[in-house]
């Protein structure tokens, strides 16, 4: 895999702020790449730097083989997708969309061709001739990302495009995107905090806290085999099960992290499959939140674990709030060890 | 299995709408507003009614008493007699080259001011662009007497590069018209950058603009209206001038001078308020012209 973007010792202070924290990354040619992480982890940062709006502190970025550093933003071959999506209110569709190539003096009949086949590219045929205060929110935001695209860029960074955009919307907007991303081959490098959002279009996902990489990973990786305790809370829910229950439950040292819906409620005293535990409890809220319901198990000695079931419409009992003892069904394979988990132990889970 | 609950939440009762606007509150409100738009409708709109009725009467070329018979007499008069119809021209393209001046300096200063200026320094070009205006306005003027004077600042310092003071005269008022009106034109100006997203400039950088591409093709069309709202601040206080040209105007007669004379060498009000008619007449044309830019909005 050839890398399109790479940082090497990538650093930004801001003041006394460590925005971002000796950061080597690699970006393949033509990936899907994501940087999730809460606000002020520093990913967008990292991307700002990569666009060429802030310098480093210290470190280098390479695009390709060229080292980009010390390059104003107009002589990298990036193109951004603003947050707010910065769309030039005193021009027309069509003249936001061929900005680039105006002042890149590509000559206007190209220009026109270009930009009508972005607009055709984010199904916007036809909006050449509106004003920008005249398009919906999704409809900026295919402006914003025409634009962008027309300029041919190596590499297509994304500033959390679709956080203005309401949910259904936005999950229209995501399958588009990796349609879009697909289609046209480009590097995408993409920032969100909405881990949803990146496992579902991503081909690999950076995680950031604290201006530090936690993980790396493809998506079913950083789901299924989270790299920190972080990592397990933020991509996904889990329950988190410390030294002293784990010692105490499941009988080995170190910290682990479960899924919810790799846990089943059963009744207390069902049997028992090979490699399961059960582990008694009671039942002290039940959520029900559409496709699934959530069951909040107070377990015997204090822990309380969520677990998830699926609404399938099977034949199972309700979920109900009692003081009746009820059982947690875990299977060892599902247990996550986090860091502080011993080799031996990491090879069981 | 679970079947989903239908009770959608009672909405919860909207608060009422504005209560200064409230049926009760009509009475408070037109009793709060009744001053200012006294003010405004008495003192003010009334008094320009009063000037233009005023330049519809004659006068008694004897007596000079003011008689009251409507005439177009004094209107005619500025258009027949040649010296009137330079001076008011001169005036208006006095005023016009002042904006122009003071758009072209403002311009980056303003965009100084609003996006490049760390807060601290912004704050102290904020303050030293007000400062001026609270001196007096006469006091400047003479200030820059002193300047222009023979032997004075402007020859003292122009000395090693052959410059000279242009002396008193219409240069001399330009300049010093356009010294006092900048403020006017740098804080709207200011202002409109300021709303001006970095994101754009950013998206423009991105997008392979330099620098000035930017400035031509981003800020200077989204601050064009701000530019325009200036102008109607530094064209209308420029037409209406008369301390700065008597004070380093030399013999040069603007529309300020001539209203001025009129009222009191002359004592010719009627013709007086029908030659003050004309700047008003010119910024109704003028603000008519630019209602489209989205100045008005910007003031």
């Amino acid at each position: 895999m050839t890398a399109e973007v790479t940082t090497q010792g990538l650093t930004k202070h801001f003041g006394e702020v460590h925005a971002v924290d000796d950061l080597d990354l690699e970006i393949a040619d033509g990936e899907f790449f994501s940087m999730l992480g809460p606000s002020g982890s520093g990913k967008t940062t990292v991307l700002r730097m990569v666009a060429g709006f802030e310098r480093p502190t210290k470190g280098r970025i390479l695009l390709g083989d060229a080292d980009v550093t010390d390059l104003p933003p107009y002589r990298r071959d990036v193109n951004t997708v603003f947050q707010d999506y910065a769309i030039f209110p005193h021009m027309d569709v069509i003249r936001n969309v061929e900005y680039g190539l105006r002042v890149k003096r590509v000559d206007r009949k190209e220009r026109r061709r270009r930009a009508e086949e972005a607009l055709a590219t984010v199904r916007l045929e036809g909006y050449g001739g509106r004003k920008p205060s005249q398009l919906s929110g999704g409809q900026r935001q295919r402006v914003a990302l025409a634009r962008a695209l027309v300029n041919r860029p190596k590499v297509l960074l994304l500033d959390e495009p679709l956080g203005a955009l309401d949910l259904k919307l936005r999950r229209e907007m995501q399958l588009e995107l990796k349609q879009i991303q697909r289609d046209v081959g480009i590097t995408f490098v993409f920032v969100t905090h909405d881990q949803e959002e990146a496992l579902s279009m991503s081909d690999r996902v950076a995680v950031f806290q604290d201006g530090r990489v936690e993980q790396v990973a493809t998506p079913v990786q950083l789901y299924e085999e989270p790299a920190s305790e972080f990592v397990a809370g933020f991509v996904g829910t889990s329950n988190r099960i410390g030294a002293a229950d784990a010692r105490r439950l499941l009988g080995t040292p170190g910290e682990y992290a479960v899924r919810p819906e790799r846990l089943r409620v059963v009744p207390a005293g069902a049997s028992v499959e090979r490699g399961e535990l059960m582990l008694p409890g009671r039942v002290r809220e039940v959520v029900y939140l559409g496709p699934t319901t959530h069951a909040m198990v107070e377990l015997d000695g204090g822990a309380t674990l969520t677990v998830s079931r699926p609404n399938a419409g099977g034949a199972e009992p309700p979920l109900e709030v009692s003081d009746r003892m009820v059982a947690v069904a875990l299977h060892r394979n599902s247990l996550i060890a986090l860091s502080g988990g011993t080799e031996e132990t990491e090879e069981t889970a | 299995m679970t079947s989903p609950a239908h009770t959608a939440p009672a909405r919860a009762k909207k608060p009422e709408r504005g209560s200064l606007l409230s049926r009760s509150g009509g009475l408070r409100t037109f009793v709060l507003l009744l001053p200012p738009m006294m003010w405004l409708g008495v003192a003010y709109l009334a008094a320009l009614a009063a000037l233009f009725i005023t330049s519809l009467w004659g006068q008694n070329d004897f007596t000079g008493d003011i008689e009251r018979i409507w005439t177009l007499d004094n209107y005619r008069q500025i258009w027949e007699i040649p010296v009137y119809r330079t001076i008011a021209f001169r005036t208006i393209g006095i005023a016009a080259l002042v904006t122009v001046i003071d758009a072209v300096l403002a311009f980056p200063i303003a965009l100084y001011m609003a996006k490049v200026a760390s807060p601290r320094v912004r704050r102290l070009l904020v303050i030293s662009v007000l400062m001026p205006l609270w001196a007096s306005y006469l006091v400047k003027a003479y200030a820059w007497r002193g300047m222009f004077s023979d032997g004075g600042v402007i020859d003292w310092l122009g000395k090693p590069f052959g410059i000279q003071s242009p002396g008193y005269g219409l240069a001399a008022t330009t300049i010093t018209l356009a010294y006092l009106w900048l403020p006017y034109m740098i804080l709207p100006v200011y202002a409109g950058l300021e709303r001006v997203p970095d994101s754009l400039f950013e998206a423009s950088g991105d997008l392979g603009a330099g620098a000035l591409t930017t400035i031509r093709r981003v800020v200077l069309p989204m601050a064009f209206p701000a530019i325009v709202a200036g102008s109607i601040f530094t064209f209308s206080l420029s037409l209406g001038d008369f301390i700065a040209v008597t004070i380093v105007g030399g013999a040069s007669q603007l529309i300020g001078t001539v209203v001025y004379t009129n009222v009191g060498v002359a004592n010719n009000l009627p013709f007086a308020a029908a030659y003050a008619t004309i700047p008003v007449v010119v910024m109704l044309v003028y603000l008519y012209a630019v209602r489209r830019t989205g100045a008005l909005e910007n003031l």
